[in-house]
């Protein structure tokens, strides 16, 4: 019969075996990897792409002056006002200071749909279906959300 | 010190440049009249917002809570800006700092992927039609629910304990069928803690709720995840908050979805609250070793009640 003391003792070797496991786990170190790339590059894009708006290095769409005219609107009306459709519209005005600035942000709210995708092969390599599952589930989510198929229904 | 020398240099230079690029004569070359709709020059208020996120990113690192929950009642509160465009900056500026936290808790192993991707899923779907039905309400209803939601959660700061290692007998049949349990190493103490959770059927319902109000009113939600992940479902403290923390980048990114898909979405706006927050987060880590959180914490209590009463009173008309 295993002594308490013996049974703690095994029980630490089981947990820092599984400790290196699970921090070594390969979907949550693939996941850590892309999210950390991809975040440094869109926060540096962000930075950039305001620059070159701010400073009218390239032309914005609503000049800086009138933006103060509109911030006070719904976006419902906002969009009327300024004769802007909605949805994905802003790829077509990169050329715009202001909608230059749309690339990071969506290049950032789009990135997790990245950490999933990259996920999704390891899960099933591994045979865990439900996650599998679930991470699927979650892409189709974050791509109906993106896609703006989801809020069809809104004002 | 070379370090917060750098940060302080960084935040002058950030705040002079920002100044100096918003100023429309240099910035267009159009006339230095123009003004708000309150009368104030236009490019005050950017200047403001980004000085006004700045300290907020600080004392949001010094009182732990997220920068999220004190942008959308504040800046909604004081700023000209509609709720529309307020809640799609705080999803913004929440999921930035969450974006920027994740990959380091993930690799540390605090953050965990099998406790977060079913709650994630639950969360960001209940957030999509949060933020529907944020957008589809009138100003008044919006301001008003966001009120009773920010006194809600004041209540919850102030009652809600924490349990560094809740004691879960036997975990459920569900988090055991779905493997979620775990183990972290816990640096304090040098020992490695074995973890599993209960209640989870319980938690992902709650979850439901947590995603819409994160989606509705463009908080982020770890004023919730915490207690849920701690107190009902039993994951150790840090691994709550850590996971939490992670879980907001992608209960955040579907509610942000549909702001940008709907065009709530205005640079000048969301930019310098990003830099902003991201900056006094840095300097309140700095500053993190010589405060007194506690204290800190009931000023950020305090600002949070008095915001969260000007969004009612801003709702129902009797303070405009």
């Amino acid at each position: 019969m295993s002594t308490p003391e013996s049974q703690l003792k095994e029980k630490q070797q089981v947990a820092v075996e599984a400790g290196k496991r699970l921090i070594a786990t390969e979907e949550q170190t693939t996941y850590a990897k892309i999210l950390d790339i991809g975040m440094k590059i869109g926060l540096i894009a962000i930075i950039v792409a305001f620059f070159l708006y701010a400073f009218g290095i390239l032309s914005p769409k609503i000049p800086v002056t009138e933006v103060s005219k509109y911030w006070g609107m719904k976006s419902h009306d906002y969009l009327e006002a300024v004769n802007i459709q909605s949805g994905w519209s802003w790829l077509s005005m990169y050329k715009h200071g202001d909608f230059l600035n749309f690339f990071p942000i969506a290049f950032l709210a789009g990135l997790t749909i990245v950490c999933y995708v990259a996920i999704i092969p390891s899960l099933i390599r591994k045979k865990d279906a439900i996650y599998a599952v679930l991470a699927l589930l979650e892409v189709l989510v974050l791509l109906g959300a993106a896609s703006g198929l989801l809020a069809a229904g809104g004002h | 010190m070379r370090v917060s020398r750098t940060i302080i240099t960084a935040v002058i230079f950030f705040t002079s440049l920002f100044i100096l690029a918003t100023e429309p004569a240099l910035a267009s070359g159009i006339s230095k009249n123009a003004t708000s709709a309150s009368g104030t020059q236009w490019w005050i208020w950017p200047a403001l917002l980004f000085i006004v996120t700045l300290a907020m990113g600080i004392v949001a690192v010094l009182a732990g809570v997220g920068g999220g929950v004190l942008f959308t009642p504040i800046i909604g509160g004081f700023f000209p800006f509609n709720m529309d465009f307020v809640r799609a900056a705080g999803l913004i500026v929440a999921l930035s700092g969450s974006l920027a936290a994740g990959p380091g808790l993930l690799k540390k192993g605090m953050a965990d992927l099998r406790l977060a991707i079913p709650v994630a899923l639950i969360a960001s779907s209940a957030a999509i039609v949060g933020a529907m039905i944020g957008l589809a309400l009138p100003d008044n209803i919006t301001q008003t629910s966001l009120g009773i939601a920010i006194l809600a959660i004041v209540a919850i700061m102030l009652l809600a304990k924490k349990s560094e290692y809740p004691e879960v007998k036997k975990a459920d049949s569900l988090s055991s069928a779905l493997r979620i349990t775990g183990i972290y190493h816990e640096a304090a103490t040098g020992q490695n803690i074995n973890w599993k959770i209960h209640r989870t059927p319980q938690g992902l319902i709650t979850f439901i709720f947590i995603g819409i109000m994160a989606g509705m009113f463009g908080l982020g939600a770890g004023w919730a995840n915490v207690p849920v992940l701690n107190l009902m479902m039993g994951a150790p403290l840090k691994v709550s908050v850590a996971t939490s923390k992670f879980l907001l980048s992608i209960t955040d990114t579907s509610a942000a979805w549909v702001y940008i898909n709907k065009g709530a979405v205005i640079p000048m706006i969301i930019v310098p609250s990003v830099v902003g927050i991201m900056l006094g987060s840095f300097i309140g880590v700095r500053l993190l070793a010589k405060t007194k959180p506690s204290a800190i914490k009931i000023i950020v209590i305090a600002l949070l009640a008095f915001s969260g009463l000007r969004a009612l009173l801003k709702g129902t008309g009797i303070w405009t």
